[in-house]
Protein backbone atom coordinates (compact mmCIF):
# COMPACT_ATOMS: atom_id res chain seq x y z
CA UNK A 1 0.00 0.00 0.00
CA UNK A 2 1.35 3.37 -0.94
CA UNK A 3 0.18 6.30 1.14
CA UNK A 4 -0.48 9.58 -0.63
CA UNK A 5 0.43 12.49 1.55
CA UNK A 6 -1.93 15.41 1.26
CA UNK A 7 -0.57 18.39 3.10
CA UNK A 8 -2.68 20.75 0.99
CA UNK A 9 -5.87 20.44 3.02
CA UNK A 10 -3.91 20.92 6.21
CA UNK A 11 -2.01 23.96 5.04
CA UNK A 12 -5.21 25.49 3.72
CA UNK A 13 -6.41 25.85 7.26
CA UNK A 14 -3.43 27.99 8.26
CA UNK A 15 -5.60 30.77 9.74
CA UNK A 16 -7.03 28.24 12.19
CA UNK A 17 -3.54 26.98 13.02
CA UNK A 18 -2.26 30.51 13.56
CA UNK A 19 -5.18 31.18 15.86
CA UNK A 20 -4.33 27.97 17.76
CA UNK A 21 -0.72 29.05 18.14
CA UNK A 22 -1.80 32.39 19.62
CA UNK A 23 -4.19 30.66 22.00
CA UNK A 24 -1.52 28.24 23.17
CA UNK A 25 0.90 31.11 23.78
CA UNK A 26 -1.79 33.11 25.55
CA UNK A 27 -2.75 30.17 27.76
CA UNK A 28 0.87 29.40 28.65
CA UNK A 29 1.76 33.03 29.39
CA UNK A 30 -1.34 33.50 31.52
CA UNK A 31 -0.62 30.33 33.46
CA UNK A 32 3.02 31.37 33.85
CA UNK A 33 2.16 34.77 35.35
CA UNK A 34 -0.46 33.44 37.79
CA UNK A 35 1.65 30.38 38.57
CA UNK A 36 4.64 32.57 39.43
CA UNK A 37 2.52 34.66 41.79
CA UNK A 38 1.43 31.44 43.52
CA UNK A 39 5.04 30.32 43.67
CA UNK A 40 6.19 33.62 45.20
CA UNK A 41 3.51 33.30 47.85
CA UNK A 42 4.33 29.64 48.53
CA UNK A 43 8.07 30.15 48.79
CA UNK A 44 7.44 33.07 51.13
CA UNK A 45 5.02 30.94 53.17
CA UNK A 46 7.46 28.09 53.39
CA UNK A 47 10.16 30.21 54.97
CA UNK A 48 8.12 32.76 56.94
CA UNK A 49 4.60 31.41 57.44
CA UNK A 50 3.19 29.48 60.40
CA UNK A 51 3.72 25.76 60.57
CA UNK A 52 0.22 24.84 59.34
CA UNK A 53 0.74 26.94 56.21
CA UNK A 54 4.15 25.39 55.66
CA UNK A 55 2.58 21.94 55.92
CA UNK A 56 -0.26 22.82 53.54
CA UNK A 57 2.16 24.19 50.95
CA UNK A 58 4.26 21.02 51.17
CA UNK A 59 1.16 18.88 50.65
CA UNK A 60 0.16 20.99 47.62
CA UNK A 61 3.61 20.68 46.05
CA UNK A 62 3.88 16.92 46.63
CA UNK A 63 0.34 16.27 45.36
CA UNK A 64 0.95 18.18 42.13
CA UNK A 65 4.43 16.86 41.46
CA UNK A 66 3.43 13.23 41.94
CA UNK A 67 0.26 13.04 39.84
CA UNK A 68 -0.12 13.31 36.05
CA UNK A 69 -1.24 16.57 34.48
CA UNK A 70 -4.06 14.73 32.69
CA UNK A 71 -5.57 13.58 35.99
CA UNK A 72 -5.28 17.08 37.45
CA UNK A 73 -7.11 18.35 34.38
CA UNK A 74 -9.87 15.74 34.74
CA UNK A 75 -10.15 16.59 38.39
CA UNK A 76 -10.69 20.30 37.75
CA UNK A 77 -12.95 19.81 34.75
CA UNK A 78 -15.04 16.74 35.66
CA UNK A 79 -14.84 16.36 39.44
CA UNK A 80 -15.10 19.94 40.69
CA UNK A 81 -18.52 20.59 39.09
CA UNK A 82 -19.95 17.92 41.40
CA UNK A 83 -18.81 20.17 44.27
CA UNK A 84 -20.64 23.07 42.62
CA UNK A 85 -17.61 24.62 40.89
CA UNK A 86 -18.48 24.73 37.20
CA UNK A 87 -15.83 25.95 34.75
CA UNK A 88 -15.61 26.21 30.99
CA UNK A 89 -13.06 23.91 29.36
CA UNK A 90 -10.63 26.74 28.68
CA UNK A 91 -10.91 28.09 32.23
CA UNK A 92 -10.35 24.61 33.64
CA UNK A 93 -7.30 24.30 31.38
CA UNK A 94 -5.88 27.61 32.60
CA UNK A 95 -6.55 26.74 36.25
CA UNK A 96 -4.91 23.32 35.93
CA UNK A 97 -1.90 24.87 34.22
CA UNK A 98 -1.25 27.55 36.83
CA UNK A 99 -1.91 25.23 39.75
CA UNK A 100 0.55 22.80 38.17
CA UNK A 101 3.17 25.43 37.41
CA UNK A 102 2.87 27.02 40.87
CA UNK A 103 4.06 23.81 42.51
CA UNK A 104 7.06 23.32 40.23
CA UNK A 105 8.05 27.00 40.29
CA UNK A 106 7.99 27.16 44.11
CA UNK A 107 10.90 24.74 44.29
CA UNK A 108 12.81 26.71 41.67
CA UNK A 109 12.28 30.06 43.43
CA UNK A 110 13.42 28.70 46.77
CA UNK A 111 16.63 27.42 45.24
CA UNK A 112 17.29 30.90 43.84
CA UNK A 113 16.72 32.86 47.03
CA UNK A 114 18.74 30.39 49.08
CA UNK A 115 21.62 30.74 46.64
CA UNK A 116 22.33 34.36 47.67
CA UNK A 117 24.86 34.30 50.54
CA UNK A 118 23.82 36.20 53.69
CA UNK A 119 27.22 37.88 53.84
CA UNK A 120 26.48 39.74 50.61
CA UNK A 121 23.30 41.25 52.03
CA UNK A 122 25.20 42.31 55.14
CA UNK A 123 27.98 43.76 52.99
CA UNK A 124 25.40 45.77 51.06
CA UNK A 125 23.90 47.14 54.26
CA UNK A 126 27.37 47.96 55.56
CA UNK A 127 27.99 49.99 52.40
CA UNK A 128 24.97 52.07 53.39
CA UNK A 129 22.73 50.83 50.58
CA UNK A 130 19.02 51.22 51.16
CA UNK A 131 16.97 48.08 51.86
CA UNK A 132 15.33 48.20 48.44
CA UNK A 133 18.71 48.70 46.79
CA UNK A 134 20.05 45.65 48.59
CA UNK A 135 17.03 43.65 47.44
CA UNK A 136 17.18 44.96 43.86
CA UNK A 137 20.91 44.77 43.18
CA UNK A 138 22.16 42.16 45.59
CA UNK A 139 19.36 39.66 46.12
CA UNK A 140 17.07 39.88 43.10
CA UNK A 141 19.56 39.93 40.26
CA UNK A 142 21.72 36.97 41.34
CA UNK A 143 18.58 35.08 42.36
CA UNK A 144 17.02 35.71 38.95
CA UNK A 145 20.26 34.69 37.31
CA UNK A 146 20.22 31.40 39.20
CA UNK A 147 16.59 30.55 38.54
CA UNK A 148 16.17 31.93 35.03
CA UNK A 149 17.39 28.85 33.11
CA UNK A 150 15.22 26.52 35.21
CA UNK A 151 12.21 28.82 34.95
CA UNK A 152 12.51 29.20 31.20
CA UNK A 153 12.72 25.47 30.61
CA UNK A 154 9.75 25.06 32.95
CA UNK A 155 7.83 27.52 30.77
CA UNK A 156 8.63 25.55 27.61
CA UNK A 157 7.64 22.34 29.36
CA UNK A 158 4.36 24.00 30.40
CA UNK A 159 3.68 25.06 26.82
CA UNK A 160 4.29 21.53 25.53
CA UNK A 161 2.20 20.02 28.34
CA UNK A 162 -0.61 22.42 27.48
CA UNK A 163 -1.32 20.29 24.39
CA UNK A 164 -3.01 17.87 26.79
CA UNK A 165 -5.85 20.35 27.41
CA UNK A 166 -7.13 19.41 23.95
CA UNK A 167 -8.56 16.25 25.57
CA UNK A 168 -11.26 18.40 27.19
CA UNK A 169 -11.52 20.51 24.00
CA UNK A 170 -10.13 23.66 25.58
CA UNK A 171 -9.01 26.33 23.09
CA UNK A 172 -5.46 25.63 22.00
CA UNK A 173 -3.27 24.48 19.13
CA UNK A 174 -3.79 20.74 19.70
CA UNK A 175 -7.58 21.23 19.75
CA UNK A 176 -7.37 23.02 16.42
CA UNK A 177 -5.46 19.99 15.14
CA UNK A 178 -8.17 17.66 16.40
CA UNK A 179 -10.86 19.79 14.71
CA UNK A 180 -9.05 19.86 11.38
CA UNK A 181 -8.51 16.13 11.67
CA UNK A 182 -12.19 15.40 12.14
CA UNK A 183 -13.03 17.48 9.06
CA UNK A 184 -10.35 16.27 6.69
CA UNK A 185 -9.35 12.83 8.04
CA UNK A 186 -5.70 13.57 7.26
CA UNK A 187 -4.58 12.64 10.79
CA UNK A 188 -0.94 11.94 10.06
CA UNK A 189 -0.37 15.09 8.02
CA UNK A 190 -2.07 17.38 10.50
CA UNK A 191 -0.11 15.98 13.43
CA UNK A 192 3.17 16.27 11.55
CA UNK A 193 2.43 19.93 10.88
CA UNK A 194 1.27 20.66 14.42
CA UNK A 195 4.22 18.82 15.99
CA UNK A 196 6.52 20.90 13.80
CA UNK A 197 4.74 24.06 15.00
CA UNK A 198 5.22 23.06 18.64
CA UNK A 199 8.87 22.35 17.89
CA UNK A 200 9.34 25.78 16.29
CA UNK A 201 7.55 27.38 19.22
CA UNK A 202 9.86 25.80 21.77
CA UNK A 203 12.95 26.63 19.69
CA UNK A 204 11.88 30.27 19.36
CA UNK A 205 11.12 30.63 23.05
CA UNK A 206 14.45 29.01 23.89
CA UNK A 207 16.20 31.53 21.64
CA UNK A 208 14.22 34.40 23.12
CA UNK A 209 15.06 33.38 26.67
CA UNK A 210 18.73 33.00 25.81
CA UNK A 211 18.73 36.52 24.37
CA UNK A 212 16.99 37.95 27.42
CA UNK A 213 19.45 36.15 29.65
CA UNK A 214 22.48 37.56 27.81
CA UNK A 215 21.04 41.07 27.61
CA UNK A 216 19.59 41.52 31.09
CA UNK A 217 20.87 38.92 33.49
CA UNK A 218 24.35 37.78 32.61
CA UNK A 219 27.25 39.20 34.56
CA UNK A 220 30.70 37.73 35.17
CA UNK A 221 31.17 36.13 38.55
CA UNK A 222 34.26 36.19 40.72
CA UNK A 223 35.37 33.00 42.39
CA UNK B 1 -26.37 4.38 34.56
CA UNK B 2 -25.23 2.33 37.53
CA UNK B 3 -23.73 3.52 40.76
CA UNK B 4 -20.07 3.54 41.74
CA UNK B 5 -19.38 0.44 43.79
CA UNK B 6 -16.59 -1.50 45.42
CA UNK B 7 -16.21 -3.58 42.25
CA UNK B 8 -15.28 -0.40 40.38
CA UNK B 9 -12.76 0.54 43.05
CA UNK B 10 -11.21 -2.88 42.59
CA UNK B 11 -11.01 -2.62 38.80
CA UNK B 12 -9.34 0.80 39.12
CA UNK B 13 -6.81 -0.56 41.62
CA UNK B 14 -6.12 -3.52 39.34
CA UNK B 15 -5.52 -1.19 36.39
CA UNK B 16 -2.37 -0.02 38.17
CA UNK B 17 -0.60 -3.09 36.79
CA UNK B 18 -0.99 -1.84 33.19
CA UNK B 19 0.44 1.52 34.17
CA UNK B 20 3.33 -0.21 35.91
CA UNK B 21 3.87 -2.56 32.95
CA UNK B 22 3.98 0.40 30.54
CA UNK B 23 6.37 2.29 32.81
CA UNK B 24 8.71 -0.71 33.13
CA UNK B 25 8.63 -1.22 29.38
CA UNK B 26 9.49 2.46 28.82
CA UNK B 27 12.23 2.33 31.44
CA UNK B 28 13.90 -0.82 30.11
CA UNK B 29 13.64 0.14 26.44
CA UNK B 30 14.49 3.76 27.21
CA UNK B 31 17.56 2.76 29.21
CA UNK B 32 18.99 0.88 26.25
CA UNK B 33 18.13 3.72 23.89
CA UNK B 34 19.28 6.32 26.39
CA UNK B 35 22.67 4.66 26.81
CA UNK B 36 23.19 4.60 23.05
CA UNK B 37 22.13 8.26 22.78
CA UNK B 38 24.31 9.31 25.71
CA UNK B 39 27.38 7.52 24.31
CA UNK B 40 26.79 8.88 20.81
CA UNK B 41 26.24 12.36 22.21
CA UNK B 42 29.55 12.33 24.07
CA UNK B 43 31.49 10.77 21.17
CA UNK B 44 34.16 12.70 19.27
CA UNK B 45 32.75 12.03 15.81
CA UNK B 46 30.42 14.66 14.41
CA UNK B 47 28.44 11.91 12.65
CA UNK B 48 27.61 10.42 16.01
CA UNK B 49 26.97 13.36 18.30
CA UNK B 50 25.12 15.46 15.70
CA UNK B 51 22.22 13.04 15.14
CA UNK B 52 22.09 12.18 18.87
CA UNK B 53 21.79 15.88 19.69
CA UNK B 54 19.08 16.29 17.04
CA UNK B 55 17.14 13.33 18.46
CA UNK B 56 17.25 14.83 21.95
CA UNK B 57 16.22 18.32 20.80
CA UNK B 58 13.29 17.02 18.75
CA UNK B 59 11.90 14.78 21.48
CA UNK B 60 12.40 17.37 24.22
CA UNK B 61 11.01 20.16 22.05
CA UNK B 62 7.71 18.54 21.09
CA UNK B 63 4.80 17.42 23.29
CA UNK B 64 4.70 13.75 24.27
CA UNK B 65 1.03 13.74 23.25
CA UNK B 66 1.95 14.74 19.69
CA UNK B 67 4.65 12.05 19.59
CA UNK B 68 2.04 9.51 20.62
CA UNK B 69 -0.37 10.73 17.94
CA UNK B 70 2.29 10.71 15.24
CA UNK B 71 3.23 7.13 16.01
CA UNK B 72 -0.38 6.05 16.43
CA UNK B 73 -1.42 7.59 13.10
CA UNK B 74 1.93 6.92 11.45
CA UNK B 75 1.90 3.13 11.72
CA UNK B 76 -1.06 2.72 9.31
CA UNK B 77 0.75 5.03 6.87
CA UNK B 78 3.64 2.56 6.87
CA UNK B 79 1.11 -0.21 6.28
CA UNK B 80 1.36 -1.63 9.80
CA UNK B 81 -1.64 -2.43 11.93
CA UNK B 82 -2.09 -0.18 14.95
CA UNK B 83 -2.00 -1.89 18.25
CA UNK B 84 -2.21 0.40 21.31
CA UNK B 85 0.53 -1.61 23.06
CA UNK B 86 2.90 -1.11 20.14
CA UNK B 87 2.11 2.56 19.60
CA UNK B 88 2.26 3.41 23.31
CA UNK B 89 5.41 1.34 23.81
CA UNK B 90 7.31 2.79 20.86
CA UNK B 91 6.38 6.38 21.72
CA UNK B 92 7.25 6.05 25.40
CA UNK B 93 10.52 4.25 24.68
CA UNK B 94 11.66 6.87 22.15
CA UNK B 95 10.70 9.70 24.48
CA UNK B 96 12.40 8.09 27.48
CA UNK B 97 15.53 7.40 25.40
CA UNK B 98 15.83 11.09 24.54
CA UNK B 99 15.42 12.29 28.13
CA UNK B 100 17.62 9.62 29.72
CA UNK B 101 20.17 10.15 26.95
CA UNK B 102 20.37 13.81 27.86
CA UNK B 103 20.54 13.15 31.61
CA UNK B 104 23.22 10.50 31.22
CA UNK B 105 25.27 12.61 28.81
CA UNK B 106 25.46 15.16 31.62
CA UNK B 107 26.62 12.44 34.01
CA UNK B 108 29.30 11.21 31.59
CA UNK B 109 30.57 14.76 31.15
CA UNK B 110 30.60 15.28 34.91
CA UNK B 111 33.34 12.66 35.25
CA UNK B 112 36.54 14.75 35.56
CA UNK B 113 38.54 15.12 32.35
CA UNK B 114 41.69 13.92 34.09
CA UNK B 115 40.19 10.43 34.22
CA UNK B 116 39.93 10.33 30.43
CA UNK B 117 43.45 11.72 30.06
CA UNK B 118 44.78 9.12 32.48
CA UNK B 119 43.07 6.38 30.44
CA UNK B 120 44.73 7.71 27.30
CA UNK B 121 48.07 7.79 29.09
CA UNK B 122 47.55 4.15 30.09
CA UNK B 123 46.83 3.39 26.44
CA UNK B 124 43.32 2.07 27.14
CA UNK B 125 41.13 1.59 24.10
CA UNK B 126 38.00 3.75 23.77
CA UNK B 127 35.88 0.78 24.81
CA UNK B 128 37.98 0.02 27.90
CA UNK B 129 38.07 3.67 28.88
CA UNK B 130 34.28 3.88 28.80
CA UNK B 131 33.65 0.45 30.27
CA UNK B 132 36.14 0.51 33.14
CA UNK B 133 36.86 4.17 33.86
CA UNK B 134 34.16 6.62 32.79
CA UNK B 135 30.86 4.72 32.96
CA UNK B 136 31.29 3.26 36.48
CA UNK B 137 31.90 6.78 37.83
CA UNK B 138 29.07 8.26 35.74
CA UNK B 139 26.72 5.57 37.03
CA UNK B 140 27.11 6.81 40.59
CA UNK B 141 26.08 10.34 39.60
CA UNK B 142 23.30 9.04 37.33
CA UNK B 143 21.25 7.13 39.90
CA UNK B 144 19.40 10.00 41.67
CA UNK B 145 18.22 11.85 38.51
CA UNK B 146 17.27 8.53 36.87
CA UNK B 147 15.08 7.56 39.83
CA UNK B 148 13.58 11.05 39.69
CA UNK B 149 12.88 10.63 35.99
CA UNK B 150 10.95 7.41 36.68
CA UNK B 151 8.28 9.67 38.17
CA UNK B 152 8.05 11.47 34.82
CA UNK B 153 7.74 8.14 33.02
CA UNK B 154 4.87 6.99 35.22
CA UNK B 155 3.08 10.31 34.79
CA UNK B 156 3.73 10.15 31.04
CA UNK B 157 2.03 6.76 30.71
CA UNK B 158 -1.29 8.46 31.57
CA UNK B 159 -1.26 10.03 28.09
CA UNK B 160 -1.56 6.63 26.43
CA UNK B 161 -5.16 6.69 27.68
CA UNK B 162 -5.85 9.28 24.98
CA UNK B 163 -4.94 6.86 22.17
CA UNK B 164 -7.09 4.18 23.79
CA UNK B 165 -4.68 2.19 25.90
CA UNK B 166 -6.60 0.90 28.91
CA UNK B 167 -4.35 1.69 31.85
CA UNK B 168 -5.13 3.50 35.09
CA UNK B 169 -6.37 6.80 33.63
CA UNK B 170 -8.44 5.17 30.88
CA UNK B 171 -10.03 2.75 33.36
CA UNK B 172 -11.01 5.73 35.49
CA UNK B 173 -12.53 7.43 32.44
CA UNK B 174 -14.47 4.32 31.40
CA UNK B 175 -15.90 3.79 34.87
CA UNK B 176 -16.73 7.48 35.11
CA UNK B 177 -18.67 7.24 31.86
CA UNK B 178 -20.71 4.38 33.27
CA UNK B 179 -21.29 5.58 36.81
CA UNK B 180 -20.79 9.34 36.58
CA UNK B 181 -19.11 9.74 39.95
CA UNK B 182 -16.09 11.82 38.83
CA UNK B 183 -15.03 13.04 42.25
CA UNK B 184 -14.35 9.69 43.98
CA UNK B 185 -13.07 8.11 40.77
CA UNK B 186 -10.52 10.74 39.82
CA UNK B 187 -9.53 11.24 43.45
CA UNK B 188 -8.82 7.50 43.66
CA UNK B 189 -6.91 7.49 40.37
CA UNK B 190 -4.86 10.50 41.49
CA UNK B 191 -4.20 8.83 44.83
CA UNK B 192 -2.96 5.66 43.12
CA UNK B 193 -0.58 7.65 40.91
CA UNK B 194 0.59 9.42 44.03
CA UNK B 195 1.29 6.08 45.72
CA UNK B 196 3.44 5.05 42.76
CA UNK B 197 5.31 8.32 42.36
CA UNK B 198 5.77 9.72 45.84
CA UNK B 199 8.10 6.99 47.17
CA UNK B 200 10.23 7.36 44.04
CA UNK B 201 10.43 11.15 44.49
CA UNK B 202 11.41 10.72 48.13
CA UNK B 203 13.97 8.07 47.28
CA UNK B 204 15.48 10.21 44.53
CA UNK B 205 15.83 13.17 46.88
CA UNK B 206 17.47 11.02 49.53
CA UNK B 207 19.92 9.57 47.01
CA UNK B 208 20.72 13.07 45.84
CA UNK B 209 21.47 14.27 49.35
CA UNK B 210 23.67 11.29 49.98
CA UNK B 211 25.52 11.80 46.71
CA UNK B 212 26.16 15.48 47.31
CA UNK B 213 27.39 14.65 50.80
CA UNK B 214 29.84 12.09 49.39
CA UNK B 215 31.10 14.49 46.73
CA UNK B 216 31.79 17.25 49.21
Amino acid sequence: MVYHFQFGVVLQSWPLLLDGVLKTIELSMGAMVIGLLIAVFCSWGKSNGPRALHWAIDAYIEAIRNTPFLIQLFFFYFALPSLGLQMSATTAALVTMFVNLGAFATEILRAGVEAVPKGQVEAGLALNLKRYQVFLYIVLRPALKTIFPALSSQFILLMLTSSIVSTISADDLASVAANIQSETFRSFEIYIVVTAIYFLLSLSFMGLFKLAWKRFLYFPEGR
Amino acid sequence: MRSFSIVDVWSIVLAVRWTVALAIMALVGGSIGGLIIALARSAQSRWLHGPARGFIIVFQGTPLLMQLFLIFFGFPVLGLEVNPWLAAGVALILNTSAFLGDIWRGCIQAVPGGQTEASHALNLSNYDRMRYVVLPQALKIAVPPTVGFMVQIIKGTSLTAIIGFTELTRTGQIINNATFAPLPIFALVAFLYFCLCWPLSKWSRRLERRLSASLR
